[in-house]
C-alpha cells in the first residue's frame, strides 16, 4: 500500500519560478545557445564530416565576413565589411527587414492579439507600392514616391483591420482569419505578376530604365556618394521606427492601454478602456508598419514584386517578437541573430554543396537553433523541484 | 462534371486526413500550427522507405512496402508530434511559436533527408511500385458499376482508410469515456485535472497520434496525388496543404463528420480553376480562382463566430498552456 504511494510521488515537479535576474535569464539563453551551437556541429560532423572549427569559422565568416577575403586583419579589409556585397551588409539589411516586422507585430502581441498576417500585410504594402510603380511610372518623382508610400501603409492597414474588425465584432478567431489573410494576399500579387510579366519567363524588376518609384530617384546626383545609398535610407527608417515604437510602447497612454488589453480585457473594460477600439487602432498600426516594409522592400530593394517578397520573414518574426518579449530592442540583438545563422549556413550550403550540405540542413540548423532557444524559456520562468531523499524517507517511515 | 468531382474527391481524402490528425491535436487544447511541417516530414520519410525498399529488393513485395511506407511516415510524424508536445505540455511554451518553428523545422528536415537518402537536389524520383499499391483499384467494384464506380470507387484505399479514421474518430469523441475525459481536457483542463484526468498524458498522446496520421497524410499525397513522384519543390505544395488543413479544421466547427463533406466543398473549389470556366464559359485567372479556398475559409470563420452556439466554438482551451499551480 504505501510502496505504490511512493511510487506515484513524481520524480519532480514544476513551480513557478520568482522573476529572475536579467543576468541570470541573459546567461540561460546564452547556454542554450552554445548548446545548439554544439549540436548543430554534431549534426554537420556527422552528416558531412566536416570538423566543428571549420563549421563555425565558416557560419561566422558566412554572417559578418567578406567575400573571398581570407584574412581581415588588416585597417582596409576591415572597412570592406561595409562595402555593398559583403556578407556583413548583407546580414544587417536582412536583420533589419526581419526587425521592422517584428517591430510592427509587437503592440498587437502585446495585446495578445494573435497577428500571423505579417507576411500578408507586408505584400499588400507591397502590392499597393508596385502597382503604384507599374501603372503611374510617369508620374513626378516628388508625387510618386509619397503616393506610394501612402498606399503602402494604407493597404497594409487595412490587410490587418479586417481581421481585427471580425474580432471586435464578433470574436472571430484572428490566428486563422490572419493566416488565411497571407494566402489571399500572395494569390493577388500571384495574379498581377503574371498579368505583369504576360509572355515572359520572369517579370524581373519594374521601371529598370527611368527608375520611377525607386527610392534611388529621389537623388539629384549632388549628393555625397556614401549619402546616395538605399540600403541606408532603408536601415535608418527601420531603426528610426524601432525607436519610436520602443518609446510608444513604453511612455505613452496609447502603449499603456495595449498592455492593459492584453493582461486582461476584464481590467481594461472596468478601467473605461474602449478594447474594441484600442484592438482596431493596434492592429491599424501594426499593419501600417507592415505595409511601410513592403514599401520599402519594393521601392529600395528588390524593385519589383513576387509573392515571395516576404521570404517567410513574416512567420519567423513572429519567434522573434515573442522571444524579445516585446522589447524592441532586444528584437534587434535577436534578428540579427537569426539572420547570421541563416546567412552562415547558406554560405555552408554554397561552399560545402558537392559534400551534402544543402540549403535544407541550413533550415535544420535554424530550427534547432529556435527550438533550443524558445525551450530555455522554460527555465527561465519555472523552477524543477527534485524529490528529495529526506522527504521520500520521511514517507516511508510514516 | 465528373472528372471534377473525381479529382475534388480524391483531393478532399488527402486533406482530410491530415485534419483529422490535426483535430485530434485541436480537441485536447493543442493548435498546432506545425501541420504543415509534419505533413512534409511523413511525406519524405514514408517516401524515403518505399524508394529504398524497391532499390534494395528485386521483387517488392507489396505488403511489405505497404506496412513500411505507412509505418515509417506515421513513426516520424508522430516524432515532430512528442516534439511539440513537449514543449507545449511540458515546458509550457507558447503553441503557436512552437508549432512555427516546427514547420521551419519540419519542412528543412524533409527537404534534408529526400537530398541525404534519394541523392536528388532536382527533378523528380519515382518509385512505381508503391505508386501502384496505392492506386489499386477494388478489383469488381471499380469497374463494373458506371457513374457509381467512376464517382466512388476509383480510389485507391487511403480513401476508404480515412473515411475509417473519421468514422472512428467521431465514436471514439462522443461514446467512450477516452472520448469524453479528451474532450474534457480540450474545454477545461483544470476540471479535468481535477477529475483525476491526467491531463498531460491525454495532451500527448492526442498531438503524437494526431501528428503520426497527419503524416500518413503527406505519404498519401506524393503516393497517389502526386503519382508516387517525389521531388524537393513539392515541399512547398504539401505546406499549402497543410495549411488548408488547419484551416478545413474549423470549416468543420471540430466535427470528424464534418470532415468529410468540409473537404469536398474544399477540393471542389480547388479544381474549380480547371474545370468551373470552361463550364461556364467564362475566363478566370488561375490566381485568383485559387483563392476560393481561403476566402470560404474565412467566411466560415465568421459564421462560425457569429452564431452563439457553444458547441459550434470549439474546444474553449485551444490555443492556451495549462500550468496547475496557476490561477
Amino acid at each position: 500500500m504505501k510502496n505504490s504511494k511512493i511510487a506515484h510521488e513524481p520524480l519532480f515537479h514544476i513551480t513557478k519560478r520568482p522573476p529572475m535576474s536579467k543576468l541570470s535569464a541573459f546567461s540561460v539563453r546564452i547556454g542554450a545557445f552554445f548548446a545548439a551551437l554544439i549540436l548543430s556541429a554534431l549534426f554537420v560532423l556527422i552528416t558531412i564530416g566536416i570538423d566543428p572549427w571549420t563549421f563555425i569559422k565558416t557560419m561566422i565568416k558566412g554572417a559578418f565576413g567578406v567575400p573571398g577575403a581570407e584574412k581581415a586583419d588588416s585597417f582596409s579589409a576591415f572597412w570592406s565589411i561595409f562595402s555593398k556585397d559583403s556578407y556583413f551588409w548583407i546580414t544587417l539589411k536582412t536583420a533589419c527587414k526581419l526587425l521592422l516586422i517584428a517591430v510592427a507585430l509587437a503592440p498587437a502581441f502585446k495585446m495578445r492579439f494573435w497577428n500571423i498576417g505579417a507576411e500578408g500585410q507586408l505584400l499588400a504594402g507591397g502590392m499597393g507600392a508596385a502597382f503604384l510603380m507599374f501603372n503611374y511610372g510617369t508620374l513626378p518623382v516628388y508625387i510618386l514616391l509619397p503616393l506610394m508610400l501612402i498606399v503602402s501603409i494604407v493597404c497594409g492597414a487595412v490587410w490587418a483591420v479586417i481581421p481585427a474588425v471580425f474580432k471586435a465584432k464578433f470574436n472571430t478567431n484572428e490566428t486563422l482569419f490572419t493566416l488565411m489573410m497571407n494566402y489571399i494576399a500572395m494569390k493577388i500579387v500571384d495574379y498581377f505578376y503574371n498579368l505583369w510579366r504576360g509572355p515572359m519567363s520572369a517579370l524581373g524588376m519594374i521601371n529598370p530604365s527611368t527608375n520611377a518609384g525607386w527610392l534611388r530617384s529621389i537623388w539629384s546626383g549632388k549628393e555625397a556618394a556614401w549619402f546616395r545609398n538605399e540600403d541606408l535610407i532603408f536601415m535608418f527608417i527601420i531603426i528610426l521606427i524601432t525607436v519610436l515604437m520602443y518609446l510608444y510602447l513604453r511612455f505613452t497612454k496609447q502603449g499603456y492601454e495595449i498592455a492593459v488589453v492584453g493582461d486582461s480585457q476584464n481590467t481594461a473594460k472596468y478601467a473605461g478602456i474602449s478594447v474594441n477600439k484600442v484592438m482596431l487602432r493596434t492592429m491599424a498600426i501594426s499593419g501600417a508598419i507592415c505595409g511601410l516594409c513592403g514599401f520599402l522592400c519594393v521601392s529600395s530593394q528588390s524593385h519589383t514584386i513576387t509573392s515571395t517578397l516576404g521570404n517567410g520573414y513574416g512567420f519567423t518574426a513572429i519567434i522573434v517578437a515573442w522571444l524579445s518579449k516585446f522589447n524592441t530592442f532586444v528584437m534587434v540583438g535577436v534578428s540579427i541573430l537569426i539572420v547570421a545563422l541563416e546567412n552562415g549556413s547558406m554560405l555552408m550550403a554554397n561552399t560545402y554543396g558537392d559534400l551534402g550540405f544543402s540549403p535544407a540542413s541550413a533550415k535544420i540548423i535554424v530550427g534547432v537553433m529556435l527550438l533550443l532557444i524558445i525551450g530555455c524559456e522554460f527555465f527561465i520562468n519555472y523552477k524543477l523541484a527534485f524529490r528529495s531523499r529526506a522527504a521520500k524517507k520521511e514517507e516511508v517511515t510514516e | 462534371m465528373i472528372i471534377w468531382i473525381q479529382k475534388a474527391i480524391g483531393f478532399a481524402a488527402l486533406i482530410t486526413l491530415a485534419a483529422l490528425g490535426e483535430l485530434l491535436t485541436e480537441k485536447s487544447g493543442g493548435l498546432n500550427l506545425g501541420t504543415p511541417g509534419t505533413m512534409c516530414v511523413g511525406a519524405a520519410t514514408g517516401f524515403i522507405a518505399a524508394f529504398r525498399y524497391c532499390q534494395a529488393v528485386e521483387e517488392p513485395s507489396v505488403i511489405i512496402i505497404l506496412i513500411l511506407t505507412l509505418l515509417v511516415s506515421f513513426l516520424s510524424a508522430m516524432l515532430i508530434g512528442l516534439i511539440y508536445s513537449f514543449f507545449t505540455v511540458t515546458l509550457r511554451i507558447n503553441q503557436n511559436v512552437v508549432g512555427l518553428v516546427l514547420t521551419i523545422f519540419g519542412c528543412g528536415l524533409a527537404e534534408f533527408l529526400s537530398i541525404y537518402f534519394v541523392q536528388s537536389s532536382s527533378g523528380n524520383v519515382r518509385c512505381d511500385p508503391a505508386n501502384r499499391v496505392f492506386t489499386a483499384l477494388i478489383p469488381w467494384v471499380s469497374e463494373k458499376l458506371g457513374v457509381v464506380s467512376d464517382l466512388l470507387f476509383s480510389y485507391g484505399f487511403m480513401l476508404y482508410v480515412t473515411i475509417a479514421i473519421a468514422v472512428g474518430m467521431h465514436l471514439v469523441f462522443n461514446k467512450t469515456r477516452i472520448g469524453l475525459n479528451l474532450r474534457a481536457v480540450g474545454e477545461s483542463p483544470a476540471t479535468a485535472d481535477a477529475a483525476g484526468i491526467n491531463v498531460s498524458r491525454y495532451k500527448y498522446a492526442a498531438s503524437c497520434i494526431g501528428s503520426g496520421i497527419t503524416g500518413l497524410a503527406g505519404v498519401y499525397c506524393v503516393m497517389e496525388f502526386k503519382s508516387g513522384a517525389w521531388a524537393t519543390a513539392d515541399i512547398s505544395t504539401i505546406q499549402a496543404f497543410g495549411w488548408m488543413a488547419v484551416a478545413l479544421v474549423i470549416f468543420a466547427v471540430w466535427k470528424p463528420l464534418n470532415l468529410l463533406w468540409g473537404s469536398l466543398v474544399f477540393g471542389i473549389c480547388y479544381w474549380a480553376y480547371q474545370y468551373l470556366p470552361g463550364m461556364l464559359g467564362i475566363k478566370v485567372s488561375t490566381d485568383l480562382a485559387q483563392m476560393l479556398p481561403y476566402i470560404i475559409t474565412i467566411i466560415v470563420l465568421i459564421i462560425v463566430s457569429l452564431g452563439k452556439k457553444k458547441e459550434n466554438l470549439g474546444p474553449a482551451s485551444l490555443g492556451m498552456t495549462y500550468f496547475r499551480e496557476e490561477r
